[in-house]
């Protein structure tokens, strides 16, 4: 009980400074047939070493030298080491949300930049003090734009994350907003703008569209904005792949930007914890959900941060607010910040550069194996690619597996038509030893019809 | 560059456990940026170079964002400094009630960090991610057991998020029985976030009036619920730290007509090991990892808010749910056509499971007991060595939190959040000031277990001295912090004219 700060002596001295015999007595409003007389039925106390062995274990359970071409909305990039060494300085870690504005300027100044890194990338006015992930903050996007149009319906493209999609729908389901999909275009695997024009209606709220979407394509945003914006619905686009901001135009066509930005610095673990953002055009800044900070000044005219626009929050509105959303992710933004400043302005750049080198040479080596050939064209793409392939994905992962290699990841789990297509990604972490070991044991195999 | 100074002059004086220390001025990170400053360099690229403008076409970036150019030294410079303007639990107490801030074991940090888990992809085929289910599974059984609940999902982000999956659980099952049901049920002592998610989950809300012992009022709850009351939503123990000592009579009005009773599990850490939510008529209930399970609350997050259920809604929990097959091999099960869906891509916030995980181990049943024992004993020792200076509106006992009122303090024309902010000067965090709503001026103190009779001494030191100057000096303390490297702050300006973003200066 090594947490613990009390002696037994100290304990005692305590009680009887209370007036209580016993700690028994304090329990004594919870009525005896449901207290617990007994242990819980869990592991016994365990030493920090057995704990640590105990976890190195369950890593073990890993081939940790595994080299993965899997991205799909979640993505291996190079953290650099200060990230860690900051974010577990015991005054970030284990502070709570900053609502004593004197004694948390540390958060607060921090989370001011990381909204205005934020605004910079993805080419927005505002950005909030982040949201759960990407899954959660674009349900919450779609949400924010029923509110500023007063329209009840969505249209989703297919090609946004299946898992966003589903998010959105278990979201919407008791709010009487139906959504319809757009599906995507078979040569260039980007939305179809036809069947885009033809769904929305007057009652159309907003058009949800991910970019670089599912299949890693870049989709033509300023084409979607234009038909949206036609019928009076707000576009919202979801970024899966923040890294991409530092060689792709930004959506700024956009409304409402609504982003997964795990790729500034955090680890994949296993999904989460992940950070989500909600960027958009400062006129829709009343509607916006979770928490902002904004700069004012002190008493003496000093400038300082508070967390602001909280007449939106659920603490205040109850019933009313905006969102019910109370934590953020202040501390995975912090990473998200001190990744984005560690690089900068240059070193985005040339980081996502070398994403797309990666992947194209991927694609390339790839491509080259007989039966084996992209799965779309003409548009252009960020990182990740679909592969058509003659054989089963199943049969490729077992040939890979014994060096040690996952290959890209069988989407016919999410979208049946597409037998034999695999979403390969590429980030600047992987060798291109890896990369030709990969195409190597994919060719070496004759290739069954 | 702003020309406006970021650093007040401190005071001298001294109080409490504190003595003013120098902490450096820190501009902005874009205004310390310097064109061609570099913190990174990229490994070699081994593949041939592409050109970008080419391979995008209209979709490649021409203006890239104005992020800092920085060198690394400057950034562990700024980021340091920014630090040392927070309080954190690692400094002192940190009695935030209903929030929970209790010590932050660093084993926990160290475990989340082993290469094997931290650089898991979500999508790694199940044969190599079978140590992460083996720690999802441990803390499942474990936190199934600590609540007396029958299944969980450990999906959800953060404990509103919690909220949200609950409520989408009993409204499943309600719609299963044939009748989603219109309204839920939530005391008026309950957390904002209740409200907001029952709104969110298509519910519409009735306000449930506490009694004179800031309990559930069993009259009114009786007349309220009706065939149309989908659940009640109770926090327990309460947001005044009381137990609801008619729980089972509680649990037994809302059977009667067919609703559920969800329990918003943010008071748990007064509860495990000594009682369980399952065997006193709860259906449903969230945990917050960061409050009971000593996960960090990182500035505001990230949490997380598994939630936990009886049988009878378990067809309904989120996708993927976890399974374990014949050979022993775990896997993730899809196929649930009961299921509300998915409420998060992946799987939840796995990193937080770890270090929850870490925590169990670490205490094992007997250190868990100790804790909730420690945490119930801090704040009933607060509450006697104050109660003859602050009022106490409920006389009712108390659990691990102690809300206080200002009314004393109030006739001197000084409010809670006034010795709030002064309880700064004497080296303390404050504790919670606007909740719960049922209380007027509510002074809500939740010392937790990590408090050493030491620290709780010097924290009723300090509070005893406030009341004190509230009697000569009422000033002092309504225009305090006055130790604080920025003063009060302009929240109203603020919000009228939101200075959201830095913006470059027009060249």
């Amino acid at each position: 009980m090594r947490y613990l700060p009390k002696s037994p002596a100290e304990r005692l001295e305590m009680l009887k400074e209370i007036g209580a015999n016993s700690i028994d007595d304090l329990f004594s409003v919870i009525p005896a047939e449901y207290r617990l007389n007994r242990d819980l039925d869990i592991p016994r106390q365990h030493g920090e070493s057995e704990i640590i062995e105990w976890f190195r274990t369950a890593a073990a359970k890993y081939t940790v030298r595994h080299t993965s071409f899997l991205g799909a909305g979640a993505y291996r990039h190079y953290r650099p080491v200060i990230i860690d060494s900051l974010v577990q300085r015991g005054e970030f870690l284990t502070s709570y949300t900053p609502y004593q504005a004197e004694i948390t300027q540390g958060t607060l100044q921090a989370i001011f930049e990381f909204q205005t890194m934020i605004a910079e990338l993805t080419g927005m006015d505002v950005a909030n003090a982040s949201m759960y992930d990407g899954s959660t903050g674009a349900a919450e996007a779609v949400m924010m734009a029923v509110r500023v149009t007063g329209r009840h319906k969505a249209v989703i493209a297919t090609t946004v994350h299946p898992e966003y999609r589903e998010v959105l729908a278990t979201y919407t389901k008791h709010q009487g907003l139906p959504t319809s999909v757009v599906g995507y275009d078979n040569e260039t695997g980007r939305i179809d703008l036809a069947a885009l024009e033809a769904a929305i209606t007057d009652e159309t709220a907003c058009v949800l569209v991910q970019s670089p979407n599912f299949f890693g394509i870049i989709e033509d945003i300023p084409a979607i904005a234009e038909i949206a914006h036609a019928k009076g619905a707000l576009l919202v686009v979801s970024i899966a792949e923040a890294v991409s901001l530092g060689v792709v135009r930004p959506p700024v066509e956009a409304d409402i930007v609504s982003m997964e930005a795990q790729s500034f610095g955090v680890a994949l673990s296993y999904g989460g914890p992940y950070v989500g953002v909600i960027a958009a055009k400062e006129k829709y800044l009343r509607q916006m959900p979770g928490r902002l900070v904004g700069q004012t000044v002190d008493g003496n005219g000093y400038r300082g941060f508070v967390l602001t626009l909280s007449t939106r929050e659920q603490h205040i509105r109850r019933e009313k607010a905006t969102s019910n959303i109370c934590t953020n992710q202040a501390l995975v933004a912090l990473m998200a910040t001190i990744f984005l400043t560690i690089y900068g302005k240059e070193g985005i750049r040339e980081l996502a550069e070398h994403n797309l080198a990666k992947s194209a040479y991927t694609e390339k080596v790839l491509c080259a194996i007989p039966g084996a050939k992209p799965r779309f064209h003409g548009a252009p793409r960020f990182h990740e690619f679909v592969l058509q392939t003659d054989e089963a994905p199943s049969a490729w992962g077992q040939r890979l597996r014994g060096e040690s290699i996952v290959g890209g990841i069988d989407i016919s789990r999410w979208y049946p038509e597409m037998k034999n297509a695999t979403l390969w990604c590429t980030t600047e972490i992987v060798p291109r030893e890896k990369i030709d070991a990969a195409a190597r044991l994919l060719a070496a195999v004759p290739v069954e019809a | 560059m702003t020309t406006t100074p970021t650093t007040p002059q401190t005071s001298a004086r001294t109080l409490g456990k504190v003595r003013p220390h120098q902490t450096q001025n820190e501009a902005l990170v874009f205004e310390k940026s310097s064109p061609g400053k570099r913190a990174y360099r990229l490994a070699q690229l081994d593949v041939p170079e592409v050109d970008p403008a080419a391979l995008l076409g209209e979709a490649h970036r021409k203006t890239p964002g104005e992020l800092p150019e920085l060198s690394e030294i400057e950034i562990i410079r700024h980021f340091t400094r920014l630090s040392t303007w927070n309080y954190a639990i690692d400094l002192g107490m940190y009695p935030l009630g209903s929030c929970t801030m209790k010590y932050n074991p660093r084993v926990n940090e160290l475990v989340a960090r082993i290469e094997g888990l931290a650089e898991a992809h979500p999508y790694r085929p199940d044969y190599l991610s079978q140590g992460q289910l083996d720690v999802i599974d441990l803390l499942q059984r474990c936190l199934i057991e600590i609540t007396g609940m029958d299944a969980i999902t450990l999906q959800p982000a953060a404990g509103a998020h919690g909220e949200f999956t609950g409520i989408m659980l009993v409204r499943a099952w309600h719609e299963s029985q044939g009748n989603p049901r219109r309204k839920i049920l939530i005391p008026d002592s309950a957390h904002g976030t209740n409200p907001a998610t029952a709104a969110h989950c298509g519910y519409e809300v009735q306000n449930l009036k506490s009694n004179a012992l800031g309990m559930v009022d069993l009259e009114e709850l009786e007349r309220m619920v009706d065939e149309d009351t989908a659940a009640l939503m109770l926090t327990n123990p309460s947001t005044i730290g009381v137990f609801e000592s008619d729980i089972a009579k509680i649990a037994d009005i809302l059977h009667a007509k067919g609703a559920l009773l969800y329990m918003d599990g943010a008071n748990m850490n007064a509860l495990v090991g000594k009682a369980r939510p399952g065997d006193f008529g709860v259906d449903v209930m969230h945990l917050n990892l960061h409050k009971t399970f000593s996960t960090p609350h990182g500035g505001g997050g990230p949490g997380s808010g598994p939630v936990a259920c009886k049988a009878f809604l378990e067809p309904f929990l989120p996708i993927p749910v976890l399974v374990t097959d014949k050979n022993g091999q775990k896997g993730w099960n899809y196929d649930r056509p009961q299921s509300v869906g998915r409420v998060r891509a992946f799987f939840g916030n796995t990193g937080m499971f770890i270090r929850a995980l870490a925590y169990i181990l670490a205490n094992g049943p007997d250190g868990l007991r100790q804790t909730t024992e420690d945490a119930v004993l801090n704040a009933n020792y607060i509450r006697k060595k104050l109660e003859d200076v602050y009022e106490l509106p409920y006389k009712t006992a108390s659990m691990h939190e102690v809300v206080f009122s200002d009314k004393r303090q109030a006739a001197k024309g000084v409010r809670t959040g006034d010795i709030a902010k002064r309880l700064i000067d004497y080296g303390f965090h404050p504790y919670t000031v606007s909740f719960p709503m049922i209380v007027s001026g509510a002074l809500m103190i939740e010392p937790t277990e990590s408090e050493s009779r030491e620290e709780l001494d010097l924290f009723i030191d300090a509070m005893r001295a406030i009341a004190q100057e509230v009697e000569d000096d009422p000033e002092l303390v309504k225009t305090a912090p006055h130790s604080t490297r920025v003063s009060r702050l302009d929240e109203v300006t603020a919000a009228r004219k939101p200075i959201l973003r830095w913006k470059p200066t027009a060249k």
